[in-house]
């Protein structure tokens, strides 16, 4: 039966609601996150063994990426810059990409695929099966334990992850060019050092600073409110993912325009 | 009175339209096990965990140990939690990690100054208790649902509560495994000297485990008082199909 305009201006009217509702949820949740981050008890092992769990678990796949990325943005830069005989500038090209945008975003990005779902579907996982109440009455912060744990080793490891995509995408490239131009690896690496400034490197940490964050409160964030059960955890995992790339996103537009601001001082 | 541990006066709570507790009146006394039973979704969880500060009601007052638990700040709560063991229906082990961990979770955290020899002795001290010093370093899903859920009063265990809840200690277990649990209720009384309240629907648990009964009707007790007084000759229709499900079938 079709919906008459009152059960539509009502069903538009809750979605509204239920938007800004989430809205002030979100905007709570990470006001209490910067509440507890400063306080003890510290929760120094937990976060050491997340560093690990989202460092050292996602080299293979960043490694595999960051190369790929290396070779394929070498080939499909040659012919543009052969045209003007410029071949001889791939290096700092290639190494202006990877380090401004490339490397911050890719990794980013992989980071949010892996890191946010998994950390979605873990806390989401927990809340369903009553071992975050279990904590509560076991008089420990769940919240200290699983989100700023989470969230700080996500912002901490994200930009060490984002140096080692830069390096591993540059080793790609200098295969492609070495290969095709026959340039040394001293050649190479001095063009990329001279080409990218203090500006670029500091800016893409920082940038991947932010990235971290998003991609640590938005998973923790879906996860600790996941509700109707191991449907709720994998909708959590789902839109952890979804909106963590969002943001990533509209935080690399916004960044971008910052850092232009900065260069053209 | 100082005897009672647990006083609860016109307790009333509710989930958007649904009245789950409707003016709920109960006095635990020290050193009982009191049963509170009820079908499925009559409020029985929900008035456990308005006890431990897990949700808070809408109207009424908790006392546990002298002490209103929705005007508790969050330190004195946490220090009152310390004082309650809480049983899950799923356990709630942790899943990551191994049984020693979970054993070891609340105690490093509550328990200033415990050196590792210590700490080693509470958490195989508690699971010989509950006879499973066995599966120290298995991981929870290595574990039987009866296992678990010895595991689980384990790790309420050790912290040596005053007040154990468990819910649906029973719940989705064979009859063999839920004669050992009841008996295992028993025990920690006994060596624990706790005070009890066990949810459930069992009522062959309710008959070995408690000293009490309160069957939750409509969002309120319709009966409290030992097993006889509830059951035999209960005039509340309600009351006497519990009973007759219950042993009658079997």
């Amino acid at each position: 039966m079709a919906e008459t305009p009152t059960e539509n201006t009502k069903v538009m009217g809750k979605r509204i609601d239920n938007f800004f509702i989430g809205l002030e949820r979100a905007f709570t949740f990470v006001k209490r996150f910067f509440q507890e981050v400063w306080f003890p008890p510290y929760e120094f092992k937990e976060f050491i063994r997340q560093c690990y769990k989202i460092g050292v678990n996602s080299l293979p796949l960043i490694s595999l990426t960051g190369f790929i990325v290396g070779i394929v943005f070498t080939n499909q830069s040659r012919p543009s810059l052969a045209e003007f005989g410029a071949t001889s500038w791939l290096p700092a090209l290639i190494s202006i990409a990877v380090v401004r945008a490339m490397g911050p975003l890719v990794t980013a990005l992989i980071a949010a695929g892996k890191v946010g779902s998994s950390i979605g579907a873990e806390i989401g996982s927990m809340k369903v099966t009553e071992q975050i109440d279990a904590m509560e009455v076991s008089a420990t912060n769940p919240f200290k334990f699983l989100v700023v744990s989470r969230v700080l080793a996500s912002t901490f490891m994200i930009p060490i992850l984002v140096l080692y995509t830069d390096f591993v995408a540059l080793l790609g490239a200098f295969v492609n060019v070495h290969v095709n131009e026959l340039v040394s690896i001293d050649t190479f690496f001095v063009q990329v050092f001279n080409s990218i400034s203090f500006l670029d490197v500091t800016s893409s940490i920082l940038k991947s600073l932010v990235f971290g964050f998003t991609i640590g409160i938005v998973g923790c964030y879906k996860g600790y409110n996941s509700t109707k059960g191991t449907e709720g955890v994998g909708k959590a995992a789902n839109s952890a993912v979804v909106m963590a790339m969002f943001l990533i996103f509209v935080e690399e537009l916004l960044s971008l325009q910052i850092i232009v601001f900065f260069r053209n001082m | 009175m100082e005897n009672i541990v647990i006083k609860v006066r016109n307790l009333n709570k509710s989930f958007g339209d649904l009245d789950v507790l409707k003016g709920v009146d109960l006095d635990l006394f020290k050193g009982e096990n009191l049963v509170v039973l009820g079908k499925s979704g009559s409020g029985k969880s929900v008035l456990i965990k308005i006890m431990v500060g897990l949700l808070t009601q809408d109207e009424g007052s908790v006392l546990v140990l002298g002490q209103e638990v929705k005007n508790l700040p969050t330190r004195e709560l946490n220090e009152l939690r310390l004082k309650i063991g809480f049983s899950f229906q799923a356990s709630a082990l942790y899943d990551s990690m191994t049984v020693r961990e979970n054993l070891e979770f609340p105690l490093v955290r509550n328990v200033k100054n415990l050196g590792k020899t210590e700490k080693n002795k509470r958490v195989e001290d508690v699971l010989e208790s509950v006879g499973l010093l066995q599966t120290i370093n298995q991981m929870p899903s290595e574990l039987s649902g009866g296992q678990r859920k010895r595991i689980g009063i384990a790790r309420t265990l050790i912290l040596k509560p005053q007040i154990m809840l468990y819910d649906e200690p029973t719940a989705g277990l064979d009859p063999i495994t839920c004669m050992e649990i009841n008996s295992l209720i028993n025990e920690v009384n006994e060596t624990y000297h706790t005070t009890s309240i066990i949810i459930t629907h069992d009522l062959t648990c309710a008959k070995e485990t408690g000293d009490r009964m309160a069957v939750l009707l409509d969002g309120a007790f319709g009966a409290i008082g030992k097993f006889e007084e509830v059951f035999k000759g209960a005039e509340d229709k309600r009351i006497k199909s519990f009973y007759d499900y219950n042993f009658i079938r079997q």
